[in-house]
């Protein structure tokens, strides 16, 4: 017998997809289960460099919660994660690590980019740092700020749960894809 | 294949009988992007190499090209975990170039932040140590505790962490009564959780088998390092810039300062906790002093900054938006339009860290001429093969995180 | 007995006389300029004098001052005495063709990534020193970047508009 949920019953269910069901079945496409499976457990893999990383840790803690979006598990290597959050700034002599991690996860990935650093350079427009990570690797999701504050690195993350949710199966073999990845020279 | 090597293979290498390890930059233990290769025989360290400036933003060069009033958001992101620190040092450091003194209510207004600041610095690197040792309960606990420092600094400058707090001269605005009564609801309800905190760790068998005897460094060798703040008092060096170059009234505050001997990880955790009980201890008296201040002349209540730095006080918002004068009065402010003299001046604070310093050379014009910001991280962090040598990995591991090292304040 | 600036300064004199110049006293610190060839003889004797007793380097940076001829670079170490609570600059300057100064590693251990910092920032060389080399750009860099000749912004970056940042030809 489940205890049943006592104090917030404003829990959100996620919807069952549209499908044909029965008695002790459901048929439903395969992108919809994969979708649906894949934007509720995601693992992410912080990157977390300066202040925003701060801000982030608030994010993962009890007050704003990222686990019960289903990022629970934050992973630390590269080669078990689905998503690259960037926190912070990347200056150039990062940039080729941040490159390398990128390259060691497997697809499908995704990247956030958390700050006004991390997306376009932020207050430091000098000789030293990076001036946005998409100089070298695709961004799926930016999420301003300076830092930002927790409610937004939410939003960034919900966001990459509805493009994870909606994407194709077959968007990674496209011609598409492969041409983005192209432009910034990784095979 | 080789463009994508970070890491260049020494030929010599390959005959060795020692390991390299890279303890890498994007390391979840490290705290921070710093990068270390060990050599380590089995789970002896034998030596270390460490490579910093993976977040070098050239504040120094910025804060040539900025006003003053510009540079206090670059200060902000130095020590980040204690931002109020770094931007009163900073406007302290104006003050003693252009020669202002402040009204005693502000004084003890900034010391109430600061040491607000001080216990969130220390609450992050003590419950960043337990983690590394494996305890995870003691940082969801304390994190609790440090959002409600964060609606603290909400309430009176409106920004979380990056705080760009106070003006030249004092604060932009007074201390609202939301303020005041979250500062109560802290000081009534932070003991009993750094109790509990304590409880969980300082005498826990496993906690003290792992950090004592990790990562030491007698006095001498800290002294000529040039160590400062918690990880020179737990050497055994007395040295705290609040009781040797009093400013801000600290004077008037009466606090220990604690020390260990042998400055290894448990003797540096002691003393942070120490420090954390001596700052709330000197900001319940900072709200007795100034309720006093308050009782014996009630038009005090309002002064928030000093009359004489009226020509460098920006003016307030509700004038800035309806007056004329006041609004190109703020321009010019902000522009860095406002006469500065010519002048040297080196002022320090006690961060998190320690001592840190500005360096500030005006040549009368709207930008410094040369800013050096004195980094206590920078300057102790090279100590860190020495401390690790002939320990333990793993109490590398832990020795690095209770060293606090800022991976902003290294590279600045 | 309680040291005062009066009582650096004339011990300083004394030995080494007419060689520290330029002194003043900026907002309660004295400041001295010492020449290039005696600055570490001079931070040995503050550091074993017994009256004296500065044994803490606080700090150690550069400054570049394209009008001073002759003498462009210049070298500020802070000292500090921690029983006496006082405080002690020393300025070093040397010319932009040949920055050599002494390292003060030997004495002060501190002084190690410092005065790295310092070459990096500025090109200074400092003679003896165990291992210098950038430490906080990127080690292909071929210039001192906080030269005042340098310009701030990275020079390659196509994606910002210097026009709208109020940067058409000149800087300010």
């Amino acid at each position: 017998m489940s205890r049943p949920v006592q104090y917030n019953t404003n829990v959100k269910l996620a919807e069952i997809p549209e499908g044909y069901s029965g008695e002790g079945f459901m048929a439903t496409s395969f992108d919809k289960i994969v979708g649906l499976a894949r934007s509720n457990s995601l693992w992410p893999l912080p990157f977390a460099t300066s202040c925003c990383g701060i801000e982030f840790m608030a994010t993962m803690g009890s007050n704003y919660d990222l686990g019960r979006f289903g990022a629970e598990r934050m992973g630390f290597t590269p080669r078990q994660c689905d998503v690259l959050l960037v926190a912070g700034t990347i200056a150039k002599k990062m940039g080729p690590i941040l490159r390398q991690v990128y390259l060691q996860m497997a697809e499908p990935r995704w990247v956030i980019a958390i700050g006004a650093c991390a997306s376009s350079g932020g207050i430091f427009d000098t000789y030293s740092v990076l001036q946005g990570i998409d100089q070298v690797i695709p961004v799926d999701v930016y999420v301003s700020g300076c830092p930002p504050r927790p409610e937004a690195i939410l939003e960034g993350i919900l966001h990459v749960q509805k493009l994870v949710h909606n994407e194709s199966l077959r968007r990674r073999n496209s011609d598409h894809y492969k041409a983005l990845l192209e432009s910034y020279g990784i095979q | 294949m080789s463009e994508q090597q970070h890491i260049q293979l020494i030929e010599e290498s390959l005959g060795k009988q020692t390991t390299t390890l890279n303890l890498g930059p994007t390391h979840p233990a490290t705290h921070g992007i710093f990068e270390n290769i060990l050599e380590i025989d089995g789970e002896r360290v034998l030596s270390a190499k460490q490579t910093v400036g993976y977040i070098h933003r050239a504040f120094e060069k910025i804060a040539e090209r900025r006003p003053y009033y510009q540079v206090t958001p670059l200060t902000d992101r130095l020590n980040y975990c204690s931002a109020p620190i770094n931007n009163m040092g900073w406007h302290m450091t104006i003050e003693k170039l252009l020669g202002l003194k402040l009204p005693k209510r502000v004084e003890y207004m900034r010391v109430l932040i600061m040491e607000l600041a001080r216990i969130s610095d220390h609450l992050i690197c003590n419950s960043v140590v337990a983690v590394d040792t494996g305890a995870l309960t003691g940082f969801t606990y304390v994190f609790q505790w440090r959002e409600l420092i964060y609606e603290i600094y909400e309430e009176i400058c409106g920004s979380r962490l990056t705080t760009n707090i106070g003006r030249v001269g004092g604060f932009e605005r007074n201390f609202s009564e939301v303020a005041w009564q979250k500062i109560d609801k802290f000081v009534e309800g932070f003991p009993k959780v750094m109790k509990e905190f304590e409880t969980l760790l300082t005498r826990n068998r496993i906690f003290m088998d792992r950090c004592i005897g990790a990562g030491p460094i007698s006095a001498e060798r800290a002294l000529n390092y040039g160590f400062t703040g918690p990880n020179l008092r737990a050497a055994g060096v007395d040295y705290d810039v609040r009781v040797s170059d009093p400013y801000s009234s600290y004077e008037d505050f009466d606090f220990k300062i604690p020390t260990g001997t042998t400055g290894d990880v448990y003797d540096r955790y002691l003393v942070r906790n120490l420090e954390i009980w001596e700052s709330l201890s000197i900001v319940k008296q900072a709200i007795s002093k100034i309720q006093q201040i308050e009782k014996e002349d009630p038009a005090q209540k309002d002064i928030f900054y000093s009359k004489e730095s009226d020509r460098y006080h920006l003016p307030p918002k509700k004038d800035v938006y309806t007056k004329m004068e006041a609004l190109i009065y703020h321009f010019k402010m902000v522009m860095g339009e406002i006469d500065v003299l010519p002048g040297e001046v080196y002022h320090s604070v006690e961060g998190g860290n320690g001592e840190l310093g500005f360096y500030l050379i005006s040549d009368g014009g709207r930008c410094a001429y040369r800013l050096h910001f004195r980094r206590p991280c920078f300057i102790y962090y090279q100590a860190f093969p020495e401390m690790i040598k002939d320990g333990l990995l793993s109490d590398a591991i832990i020795a690095l995180s209770s060293l606090n090292v800022i991976a902003g304040e290294l590279d600045a | 007995m309680v040291l005062t600036n009066e009582i650096v300064r004339n011990r300083l004199q004394e030995k080494f006389g007419e060689e520290l110049t330029e002194w003043e006293e900026q907002f309660g610190l004295l400041t001295c300029t010492m020449p290039a060839a005696i600055n570490v003889k001079v931070l040995q004797f503050i550091n074993d004098d017994e009256l004296l007793g500065f044994r803490f380097m606080t700090d150690l940076t550069g400054v570049h001052y394209p009008e001073r001829k002759g003498e462009e670079l210049c070298v500020v170490y802070h000292m500090h005495n921690m029983a006496a609570r006082i405080r002690l600059r020393l300025k070093t300057f040397v010319p932009i063709e040949k920055p050599d100064v002494f390292t003060a590693t030997n004495i002060f251990s501190a002084a190690n990534w410092m005065e790295r910092e310092t070459y990096d920032f500025f090109g200074i060389n400092f003679v003896g020193h165990p291992d210098l080399r950038r430490i906080l750009n990127v080690d292909e860099m071929d210039y001192f970047p906080m030269r005042k000749q340098y310009q701030l912004e990275d020079p390659t970056r196509r994606d910002k508009d210097d026009e709208m940042f109020g940067r058409g030809s000149e800087i300010f």
